[in-house]
């Protein structure tokens, strides 16, 4: 398998807003590629633009060797794409829809159809196939456009978050679907649920208000924190001073040690001999992106907290 | 890579847009049949059928101009509403192929009511061979122009209030401006330009002189002709080029 490369993509809107601000970096286009933002951040234009559906104003990228600008033709052969408020369409069935999409990819009939069921039983809605879409559950409807790029065989998918709005049991079922298929295929995908990141994604992208702010594995975005352990002081406010590190208030008002490895350990040790109650783990994802995307605000007034 | 079968891509827009259509929701049937008869039969009963030869030709016409009109609106709906439009550039379908499906797609649901009319035709529209061939002529070039431009509008729209806009506009400039139900001449002289801004009345004045009941001048059809094959073609150029179908 190739890379995913882009090259100081940008994309303006209007003249004021620019949604993407020179946007560069590869990797494999292998497993997941998980793309962290809030809302806003420039995530749909992003995938828009290397789903072939959007020009970007400047800048280019490169796709399993191909252009996403001049080789689209090609290109569009290999890929196939969820939008983010694509909707399976309400008056057909899953097996309609599907099987139209596949027609219009230009499969034949008779395999549309046996891919479709396949499909279909392999995300286990194969009981809903005759009952209309707009009569099928939420996360129902989501897993009818995933089986639509399932099936269509294309290995490189494109899904702009594909798991927002859906209950927790949905979700973490399309995440066993995922998980199983990125062994076989290349899945774009864009989330802003950072749990779904850890969970899926091999390698993960940060992007705030169109600037990628980070990336790699979650052990190398982990690596590029200063003080990657977390003590969470949970009872009273008793504390020790880390001898490096910083003290901040979390966003859940717990007051928060922020320390190296070694010296968490050490913290915690004296925590339990005082019979403090406390949490320690290593940073999520959560926090890294807090950490990268908006330096934590709550330190500095910590330091000016006379009551510490 | 494997060959892509054009023949799936054009039937997936013919059952998508017409046959699951027809077959989820029967009314749906029912609707297109009646459509292109309401004025055929308010101007038959007007004109106490002095009218109805041309009255049947107009809804000939009319069949044909709203394929387009009800096409941008579908087509909207499936873009707008359901993202498919994104879903389908992500893949190895080209605009052309979906726009020739959804063309085709277009005719199939407007079969039943073409089927009547063209019976109704047969008995009460007299006119040569070459008349019922140059009205099917004038059907398929004004399919053509009003089919690229609902497709073209269509690609242009972002959500479903400029689809209706659309809509508005072309159904009064296609369907209601038109002389097409009854000859041009029942138009005071002075605000006859007005319906000369649409190329429907001049479709209409090819196929009013076929059915005999009124005679234009050899000129004049033959910048009827010119008129509508240009404006087609000029349609057309625009559905395949102009089309938004990468956003920019
Ligand atoms: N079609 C558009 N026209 C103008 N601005 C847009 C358009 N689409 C998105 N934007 C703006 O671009 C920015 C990025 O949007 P988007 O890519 O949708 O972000 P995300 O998917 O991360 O939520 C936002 O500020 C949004 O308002
Ligand atoms: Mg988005």
């Amino acid at each position: 398998m190739g890379y995913l490369k882009c090259i100081k993509i940008t994309k303006e809107y209007e003249k004021a807003s620019k949604a993407l601000r020179s946007v560069s970096f590869k990797v494999p286009s292998e497993g997941i590629f998980a793309l962290i933002g809030r809302n806003g951040a420039g995530k749909t234009t992003l995938v828009r633009i290397l789903a072939t559906q959007l020009l970007p104003t400047s800048g280019s990228a490169n796709l399993a060797g191909m252009d996403v600008v001049k080789d689209a033709k090609d290109l569009r052969g290999m890929i196939a794409c969820v939008p983010q408020e694509a909707r399976a369409i309400g008056w057909l069935t899953p097996r309609q829809f599907i099987l139209s999409y596949l027609l219009w990819r230009g499969m034949d009939y008779s395999e549309a159809k046996r891919k479709t069921e396949d499909a279909t039983k392999m995300l286990g809605i194969d009981q809903h196939l005759d009952t209309a879409n707009r009569l099928l559950s939420g996360g129902t409807k989501r897993k009818v456009l995933v089986a639509s790029v399932i099936a269509s065989g294309a290995k490189i998918l494109f899904l702009d978050e594909p798991t927002t709005g859906l209950d927790p049991i949905s979700r973490s079922d399309l995440w066993r679907i995922l998980s199983k298929l990125k062994r076989t295929h290349f899945i774009f995908l864009t989330t802003h649920y950072l749990e779904e990141a850890e969970r899926l994604a091999d390698k993960i992208g940060i992007l705030d208000e169109g600037k990628l702010l980070a990336l790699g594995t979650l052990e190398e975005l982990r690596a590029t924190v200063k003080y990657p352990y977390i003590i969470k002081i949970l009872s009273d406010r008793k504390m020790l001073k880390p001898r490096e590190g910083t003290v901040v208030k979390g966003v859940d008002g717990y007051y928060q040690i922020a320390t190296k490895e070694k010296d968490a350990y050490e913290i915690s040790k004296e925590l339990i001999k005082e019979g403090v109650k406390f949490s320690m783990n290593p940073l999520s994802l959560d926090d890294i992106f807090y950490y990268i995307a908006k330096k934590p605000i709550e330190a500095e007034n910590y330091e000016k907290d006379e009551s510490w | 890579m494997k060959k892509m079968n054009h023949g799936s891509q054009i039937f997936a827009s013919i059952l998508v847009n017409a046959v699951y259509a027809m077959i989820n929701y029967p009314i749906v049937l029912i609707s297109t049949l009646l459509a292109p008869f309401a004025f055929l039969i308010v101007i038959s009963f007007v004109s106490h059928g002095a009218l109805l030869p041309i009255a049947i030709g107009g809804a000939l016409i009319m069949t044909m101009i709203s394929a387009g009109t009800s096409l941008q609106g579908d087509l909207s709906h499936l873009k707008n509403d359901f993202k498919l439009q994104d879903m389908i550039v992500s893949s190895p379908t080209s605009a052309r192929m979906y726009l020739i499906g959804m063309a085709i797609s277009e005719i199939v649901y407007a079969l039943p009511a073409l089927l009547v009319l063209a019976i109704l035709a047969g008995l009460y529209i007299n006119t040569s061979i070459l008349g019922y061939a140059s009205i099917m002529a004038v059907m398929s070039i004004m399919f053509i122009f009003s089919i690229s431009l609902g497709f073209f509008l269509s690609t242009l729209t972002s959500d479903v209030i400029q689809s209706w806009a659309f809509t508005g506009i072309i159904s009064t400039i296609l369907s209601a401006l038109p002389p097409v139900y009854y000859p041009i001449s029942y138009i005071p002289q002075q605000f006859q330009f007005i319906a000369y801004i649409s190329p429907a009345t001049y479709a209409a004045q090819i196929v009013q002189n076929a059915t005999g009941y009124v005679t234009f001048s050899n000129s004049t059809l033959l910048i009827d002709w010119i008129v509508i094959i240009a404006v087609a073609a000029a349609m057309t150029v625009i559905a395949v080029k102009k089309s938004k179908w990468r956003e920019d």
